[in-house]
């Protein structure tokens, strides 16, 4: 290993490429996710968030590279990964025919956990959907099918999560009760992993932003040095601080939107 | 991981058949088609067919129809695995530390049971219309055990279908032939009155020998050499229908 800081990164992810046919979606992505952070995966539709997470999370196979995840390689040691992440993709993944609480109990059950009731009881009070527990899951809105989502993901306390598009479809009140959620994980030590398209939202969350477009990472680092990337001749013409929206759309460029898949 | 193979295959399995229970209408459908069929075949056709036995027409077709109502049902599972798919829980099992073949096996068992009962209920109608047997417990189990076999085989084919398939439609549109099969077979009527080609292909597909072992069992007659040629389909179709589910699995997820 040859990292640069003593602590091993819980994520990290080294010229990994992967391509569908002749259509080349990675090409080359390097990245580190501290322990503990917030990381935010930046990019268009189709810029390749979608298929880097599934690599990370197993469910793909990578075509070069290599990808550590909590110290384990994803292609080496898929077990080993499961065993120490948890996916929200980018629809939410509940059993609608089934209550909220059956779903909680089926992962906590999957889960192999002792007491998959206690734990599906805590969960449903935790994401204030105690009342709507024995109520099946097709019958929720889109925030309560979310909240549920990510309830069902934090089962047995993974180390690193996983968020594929968290907010997309959803009304700015049940974003910020994610976002509420996605804080409160960070500051009990789990690390997560969320791409998004909004800017916003990485701006209010993340430690650390990466910028994936056409297949590689363009920019990766703190909101503050992604505001500096911005010339100043630039600066000069606006009156306020740029937003992560002007860093953005000026790194990808005018041409950006007509190649992605 | 694989020492909780089995106890998540109980979890996935107890999961889909609550999705049974919660929609119950996917046994009574399951059952409804073979049971019109029953009654059309004894009540308006049997009359005129001349089987050249003496048992009673329902005797003769009964073990046909238990073979179409596992046709048809086992197009749910298709069903289910390709909504699974689609709506994302799928990936969710696949990113979770179980064993993978878990979440295939839930589907099948839960096929197995829900097809049994779809399978009970046309029996208990067909009881209802004047089936009789003196059949010995041993020859029921026998009956049990081909019916058993006969839906693992059918369902790791609805596997296939519910892993490739494009559209809800795609998935349960495969059944529609193997819901057929029975009745180009000596299920309804003795094949050496058809024309020598339909009759070659009705001696030599799977369908007659099965029906012929089932009839024999209920009839307490010997199975003869039957029983061996449904064994040898039976296992056959479920090995490659299972390799080549394994081979559709893994494409989708690798």
């Amino acid at each position: 290993m040859t990292t640069e800081q003593s602590p091993e990164p819980a994520i990290r992810v080294q010229g990994i490429e992967k391509s569908f046919g002749e259509l080349h979606v990675l090409r080359g992505v390097d990245l580190d996710v501290a322990r503990g952070s917030i990381f935010a995966l930046l990019g268009s539709n189709g810029a390749g968030k979608t298929t880097l997470v599934r690599i990370l999370s197993t469910l793909l196979r990578a075509d070069a590279g290599t990808a550590v995840v909590h110290g384990f390689d994803v292609a080496a040691k898929p077990g080993d990964v499961r065993e120490s992440i948890s996916l929200t993709g980018q629809f939410a993944a509940v059993d609608e025919i089934l209550t909220g609480r059956e779903n909680l109990v089926l992962v906590a059950r999957l889960r192999h956990l002792k007491t998959p009731g206690a734990v599906a009881d805590e969960l449903l009070d935790r994401f204030s959907l105690t009342e709507a527990g024995g109520r099946r899951a097709g019958t929720y809105s889109g925030g309560m099918r979310r909240r549920l989502d990510i309830a069902m993901s934090l089962i047995g306390d993974p180390p690193i999560i996983f968020l594929d598009e968290p907010t997309t479809g959803l009304d700015p009140q049940a974003r910020i009760e994610v976002w509420d959620t996605v804080k409160k994980l960070a500051q009990g030590g789990t690390t997560v992993l969320l791409t998004t398209q909004y800017l916003d939202e990485a701006e209010q969350l993340a430690d650390r932003i990466a910028i994936l477009h056409q297949g590689t990472i363009i920019q990766n680092g703190t909101l503050a040095e992604l505001k500096q990337l911005l010339p100043p001749a630039q600066v000069e013409y606006v009156e306020k601080q740029p937003s992560l929206e002007d860093v953005f759309l000026s790194l990808v460029g005018a041409t950006g939107t007509e190649k992605e898949s | 991981m694989t020492t909780h193979a089995l106890a998540d295959t109980g979890t996935l399995t107890g999961r889909s058949l609550r999705h049974i229970v919660r929609s119950p209408d996917t046994i009574i459908t399951t059952a409804v088609t073979p049971i019109a069929l029953m009654l059309i075949f004894v009540y308006v056709f049997g009359g005129a067919i001349n089987t050249g036995t003496d048992e009673s027409y329902i005797n003769y077709m009964l073990p046909g129809i238990l073979l179409i109502t596992v046709a048809s049902g086992i197009a749910y599972t298709a069903y289910r695995l390709f909504l699974d798919m689609q709506g994302g829980i799928f990936e969710r099992f696949q990113s979770m530390p179980i064993a993978r073949s878990s979440v295939l096996w839930g589907h099948v068992l839960t096929s197995l049971v829900s097809n049994l009962v779809s399978v009970a209920i046309v029996i208990g109608v067909a009881f209802l219309m004047g089936f009789r047997t003196g059949a010995s417990f041993g020859a029921w189990l026998a009956v049990a055990g081909i019916i058993v076999l006969f839906t693992l085989a059918l369902t790791w084919l609805a596997v296939i279908a519910g892993l490739s398939a494009k559209t809800v439609d795609g998935a349960s549109a495969f059944s529609y032939p193997l819901i057929f099969l029975p009745f180009i077979s000596s299920a309804f009527v003795p094949t050496d009155t058809m024309p020598a080609p339909v009759a070659w292909f009705a001696e030599n597909q799977p369908v007659t020998s099965i029906v012929n072992s089932i009839r024999a069992l209920f009839a307490e007659q010997p199975v003869g050499n039957d029983i061996w040629i449904a064994l040898a389909w039976l296992v056959g179709i479920f090995v490659v229908a299972y390799a080549f589910a394994g081979v559709a699995y893994r494409r989708r997820v690798s």
